[in-house]
Formats: structure tokens, sequence, C-alpha cells
């Protein structure tokens, strides 16, 4: 697979902060990697250090086999960026900031499809400053993508949005994902890495504590796996013997199965042999909301 | 080019588009040139006083230069300021934008404003008042555009060197009132203090007046003056160029 950003022992001090240490990936083309972490792990150093915005302090880093920093130049013209707290003049328009982004003079048709693809059609005409939080975000987005860029860097996009218009600014990420355009997504929500990255990097206090897909993150981390179910009557001291079952807890008739692997076929088989059939017998994992308060610790053990 | 072109064309029509800075730039001068041509017209002053020249003639060049450090010291810094502090530079400097053309258009905007600000200031005392009309107009150009390079540059390290827009307002109009009163538009030199004199010395307005001054009126081009105009036109590019690097 061709990688397109290649980073080594990255790292980057502020003053005697140490805010990325000794970070490194890969992101391949097309796909689209996530950076998720708490606020101040380091996530927007690492990509602004990626797109040439921030001179590393050390370490190797190849973006589209460019050096983002001495070439940073021949790099803007191949990346698009959406910046976390950033702006446009508030009394510049819609359409006036598109013609702007373009490097190549933008033609009115190319224009009008752009406004009409992002949803921003009607706002043409309208100045920045009033735009609602996801009209800012579609034109930043819009912005990001007017040069056909490789890559794309996402910066916490939809930090400040209501629910309705993040998931449409999800779809929107979707649909560059789908052109085969390669996207470096920066967050803070499980929800949004899990639903659109392929893969996604874990910085905690400026290192990669974990790496792999959302999927196997889960997996990995989840020794245990709780199986409910509802039953009146006895079942504890059958169950406590099945193979793979660590405990098992009654509260009425609400019993929980604590246990790792197979544990549900085992727990499943098991009450079948009995006789028990449950109806609503169902397996909790851990979501990745949960794996990656286990990865960085919960806030409070913060220091 | 094309870049610097288009922000400018940009950044001329963002001009516009804020009514306040539109009427402080175009208004304020008229304002002070009518009140002080309804109260002494433009008869010739006591020798004394406004290096003996009509009174009004004494303040056109002054106030063309006043217009100039008005955009020097208060439009240019509040606008790049806030384009740092709202992150609109960011999001420049992460694009194709390059960030040099984004403050040149500020500049080349900001320059053109001056020009046509000037420009009917003089047209219109010249039509009520019969000023007097430039005596080497190239020299004059020159002294205008020299001067307004300075005012750019010292308006770009303000915008650069401020944390926010706030602080660059006050700062700008701060400067910019104390050099009205002291460097060439307000009291005329040879009243003012010794002490009061020795501060305006040292404000590049003063310096930019005096190089106006002296061709409009046929004293020939002061080398001085452009040698100090000059220096501060330096000085200011030199921060310029460290804060931007930084910033």
């Amino acid at each position: 697979m061709q990688m397109v950003i290649e980073v080594r022992g990255l790292r980057k001090m502020y003053g005697s902060m140490v805010a990325v240490d000794d970070v490194s990936f890969d992101v391949a083309a097309g796909e689209i990697f996530g950076l998720l972490g708490p606020n101040g792990a380091g996530k927007t150093t690492t990509v602004e250090c990626l797109q040439g915005l921030r001179h590393a302090d050390g370490g190797q880093m190849r973006v589209l086999g460019l050096d983002p920093w001495t070439q940073r130049a021949s790099l803007r013209r191949r990346i698009g960026s959406q910046l976390q707290e950033s702006a446009l003049p508030d009394r510049l328009k819609v359409w006036e900031a598109l013609d702007l982004f373009a490097t190549a003079p933008l033609s009115r048709v190319k224009r009008e499809q752009l406004l009409e693809q992002w949803g921003l059609a009607d706002k043409r005409n309208t100045s920045f400053a009033n735009l609602s939080g996801g009209q800012r975000q579609r034109l930043f987005v819009a912005l990001a993508l007017v040069n056909q860029p490789e890559i794309v860097f996402l910066d916490e996009m939809t930090t400040g949005l209501d629910p309705a218009a993040r998931r449409a600014t999800w779809d929107l990420i979707e649909a560059i994902g789908k052109r085969g355009t390669t996207v470096v997504l920066v967050s803070h929500f499980m929800d949004e890495v899990e639903r659109l990255c392929q893969r996604v990097a874990v910085v905690n206090h400026g290192r990669i504590v974990a790496m792999d897909t959302p999927a196997r993150l889960v997996e990995q981390r989840s020794q245990q796996t709780r199986v409910l179910f509802t039953w009146d009557g006895e079942v504890l001291p059958r169950l406590e013997a099945v193979p793979h079952v660590y405990s098992v807890r009654q509260q009425g008739s609400q019993i929980e199965v604590e246990g790792d692997g197979p544990v549900l076929q085992h727990v499943a088989s098991a009450l079948l042999q009995q006789g028990i059939e449950p109806a609503d017998l169902r397996v909790e994992r851990p979501t990745l909301e949960e794996v990656f308060l286990q990865i960085v610790g919960k806030p409070e053990e913060e220091q | 080019m094309r870049a610097l072109i288009k922000t400018t064309w940009v950044e001329l029509k963002l001009f516009t588009r804020e009514p306040l800075t539109v009427l402080f730039t175009f208004a304020i001068p008229f304002v002070v040139l009518f009140v002080l041509g309804s109260v002494f017209g433009n008869r010739p002053a006591d020798p004394h006083v406004y290096r003996g020249f009509g009174i009004l003639n004494y303040y056109v060049p002054a106030y063309v230069a006043l217009v100039v450090a008005a955009i020097g010291l208060i439009a240019l810094p509040v606008h790049l300021a806030a384009y740092r502090e709202r992150g609109v530079l960011r999001r420049f400097r992460a694009s194709t934008i390059p960030v040099w053309s984004v403050l040149g258009g500020q500049v080349a905007a900001t320059f053109l404003i001056g020009v046509l600000a000037s420009l009917i200031l003089v047209l219109v005392a010249f039509a009520v008042y019969h000023t007097r009309s430039p005596q080497s107009l190239v020299e004059v150009l020159a002294a205008f555009i020299l001067g307004a390079i300075m005012f750019a540059m010292i308006g770009l390290f303000l915008g650069l060197a401020l944390p926010t827009a706030r602080t660059a307002q006050g700062a700008g109009v701060l400067l910019w009132f104390v050099m009205m009163q002291i460097s060439g538009p307000g009291a005329p030199f040879e009243v003012l203090p010794t002490a009061l004199v020795r501060v305006s010395d040292a404000t590049p307005l003063k310096h930019l007046v005096f190089l106006m001054q002296d061709p409009w009126f046929g004293l020939g081009w002061n080398i001085s003056e452009m040698f100090i105009v000059g220096a501060f036109l330096v000085g200011a590019a030199l921060l310029v160029a460290f804060f931007a690097r930084r910033g």
C-alpha cells in the first residue's frame, strides 16, 4: 500500500513543555485516519507540523514525499486544511472566499457546482459573520477541497456543532473519503472516530498510546464481556462452572455474567441444556469511549 | 502577482463594507478642514507662525500626511491584529495564499484608499478655499509615496506586534492623536514649548509633514527629512520582518 504520510519520532517542544514526544505513524493513500485524544494531548501540534505550520524539533516526516517544513509551499498546493479556531474576515462573502482560496481561476460553473455540493448555494452572498456554525464548517470543507487536494486535514470539525449539524458534517467527511482523498481527522469524540475512521491513533500526553482500527482497539482491550438476561429462578451455581465465566451476579430477576472470549456461546449453551431460554439474552461489550477512558485515564485521575 | 491582485481587491471590498472606517478615513480630515477654514479662512498668517504660510495652505499638506498616518497607525494595525487574533491569518497561512500577499494586499488597499482620501481633500481645499497647488507635483508625489510606505510598515509592525485588535486600536488612536497635536497638523511648531518640539522630532509624522510641505511650497526636496523618513521606513520594515517570522 502506498503511504502518503510517514512520521518517525516526531518531537515538538513549547519552551520546556513537551507537546509531542516521539510520535510515529503512517497513513495510506485513500485512508481516513483519526487522531484521537483529550484536549492538549498534542494532536493539533502533530497535524500542524505535518502541514508545515510549525517547525518540528525532531524526527522525520514525509507528506506526499515532501518535507513539510522546507517544501511547505509545494505541499500547500497539494493538501487542504480545516484548522481549529480559525476564521475568515467577517465581511467576506461565501463566493468571494471560494474565489480567493482557489489557486487556479475558478469558473462560474465550477463555483456554482461547489456551492451546490456543500449546500451553500442560497448562502453565496452571505458574509462569513452571518453564517451559522454548521454553514461555516461546510464552507471550510469546501475551501479545503477547492484545489482538489490529495490529503485533507480536518481538525475538530464538529466541536460546537449541534447533533444534526455534526451528523451532516460526518456525511461530508464520508463523501470526501469516497472520492479517494486521504483524510486525517483530529477529534476528541469517540463516536465520530468510530464511525468515520479506518484506523485511529490514540494520543495522550504527546505520545501515541494505541493505534489500530476502532473495532480492534475495542476488541484487544475488552477482556471483560458482560452477558445479561432476565430469569426468574435459580441459575447461579450451575453457571459459575461454565468455561470463560469469571463471575455471576443476580439482582432479582436480572442476571449479569462476566467473562471473556466466547463466554456468550458457553453461557447460552449451558442455559439451553438446563431448558432456560431467556428472551432477552444479550451481550455488552465496552464501547470505544470506555476503551478510550481506560487508555488515557479518566479525567478525575489526571493530576 | 495574481495572489497579490486578488488579496488587494478583496481587501478594498472589505474596507468599503466597514462603514465606521470609511467614515473616519474620509470624514475626519474634512471636519477639521472646514472648522479651520470657517474660523481663519486662508488668509496669510502672522509670519512668525505656520512657517510663514497661509493657514490653510500650511494645513493641506499636513492633513494629507495625517490621512496617511491614520491609515498606518489605526486602520492597518487594527485590521491586521484582528486577523491574527481571530485566526484569519492562520487560515491563510495554511492555504495556498502566501502570507506576504495577504500583508501586501492590506498595504496596497490602504495605500489606494489613502490616495483617494488625500486627492478628495486636496481638491476640496483647492476649490473651496483656493489653497495653493503643489509647486513640484512630482516631488510631492514622491514624498507621499515614501510617507505612505513608511506608515504602512509602521502599521504592519503594530498589527503584528500587538496582541489583540483592542490593544492595536488603543495604541494606534493614542499615537495618532498625540502626533496630530504636536507633529504639524495641530498647533504650529512656533508656539509649541521646546520640550514638545523635541518630542515631535521623534515622531515620524513631523518629518513627513516637512517632506510634503517643502516641495509643495517650492522650497525644494528636503534631503535630510527624506533620510529621516527613510530611516523610520527601514527600521519599521526590519521589525515587520522580525515579527512576521516570529508570528
